[in-house]
């Protein structure tokens, strides 16, 4: 179980991961979006860490529903919403249990409030391209560091992939050969929260 | 027709309080003050973006029980105001329609329909009327 100086670590963690990574996802949005991706996700995890204190006051499910409240209210972008969309979702259900199948069953259907989210699906070269394989490997009862390689080598197979929704899908063919910018950023909060976990074990 | 005795809001939601404010500007002038308009754009910081809290202010600055048609550009500005609506919610957020239509041409028809005092459902199908199938 999660005390509430853990919730704070982890958000912490989250937002200086986000933050010395916020140059290189603007860039990488620059390539194939409208280049806001690092900062909006910045200013979103910067406003997540100035509530810290508030939001860890809360039990787990409460304090991801109002993560994601946070992060829809503060990003700006289309990934606050996204973003927020699926830590509202991933409180929500982990409501209906937090042992492992519990935190798989609540991933999986975040996932799917992202899809609703995003009218979209996998494959076409968004955030969910990470997301549906992280949520298999939990299914499947993987956990740990596998977790994180599993995200990881999901955002670097979007480089090959057509974008065909979002902003990317204006370029057409000209989108492949460039690493996805919200599968990046879900892979390195993936990973954020697997090491996370390692250290905390 | 509206039988609420009032005319239905349009809300224009844009990344660029510029674009957002020159075409409630075009509103105006083409279509007169008979009918609630509200826009908002630029995210938290003044940078391009939009706002969820921003477009809620917007939304209830001109909502009635005749409802709010809501005109979007690009990505962002239509999550982010499916998020706002959503978070009104039952019954009011039923009452609210993003419209799928150019933000500007979509603004000034959508704002002429509502004018005449049209029901929300058919303010939303004049706009919608200027989006390729």
């Amino acid at each position: 179980m999660l005390e509430k100086d853990d919730m704070v670590d982890l958000i912490r963690a989250c937002a200086a991961v986000i933050e010395a990574h916020a140059d290189e996802l603007t860039e990488l949005d620059s390539a194939i979006g409208d280049g806001d991706h690092g900062y909006n996700m910045k200013r979103g995890f910067e406003a997540l860490r100035a509530d810290a204190d508030v939001i860890s006051d809360k039990p787990l499910p409460d304090a991801l529903t109002a993560a994601g409240m946070k992060l829809v209210m503060t990003v700006g972008g289309a990934s606050g919403p996204l973003f927020g969309t699926f830590l509202m979702s991933f409180g929500k259900e982990l409501n209906s249990g937090m042992d492992t199948a519990g935190i798989a069953s609540a991933f999986a259907k975040a996932t799917d409030a992202v899809a609703a989210r995003g009218k979209s699906h996998a494959g076409q070269k968004t955030m969910l391209d990470v997301l549906y394989p992280v949520s298999k490997a939990l299914t499947d009862g993987i956990s740990g560091r596998a977790i994180g390689d599993v995200a990881e080598a999901a955002a670097e197979a979007t480089i090959p992939i057509v974008a065909t929704r979002g902003r990317a899908s204006f370029l057409g063919e000209r989108s492949a050969g460039h690493m996805d910018p919200g599968s990046r950023s879900s892979a390195l909060l993936v990973r954020s929260v697997t090491d996370w976990l390692e250290r905390r074990a | 027709m509206s039988d609420t005795g009032q005319n239905v809001g349009i809300v224009i939601v844009s990344h660029s309080p510029m674009v957002a404010e020159g075409t409630a500007q075009m509103v105006r002038q083409m279509v007169g003050g008979e009918v609630p308009l509200a826009w908002c754009g630029g995210d938290l910081d003044g940078g391009l973006g939009t706002s969820v809290e921003a477009i809620s202010n917007a939304i209830n600055s001109v909502w009635s029980e005749a409802g709010v048609a809501v005109l979007v550009d690009l990505g962002g500005a239509e999550t982010n105001s499916e998020m706002a609506i959503e978070f009104m919610g039952a019954p009011k957020r039923d009452t609210i329609v993003i419209c799928n239509a150019p933000i500007v041409e979509g603004a000034v028809m959508a704002a002429t329909e509502a004018s005449g005092g049209a029901s929300l459902g058919e303010v939303v199908a004049t706009a919608q009327e200027l989006s390729p199938l």
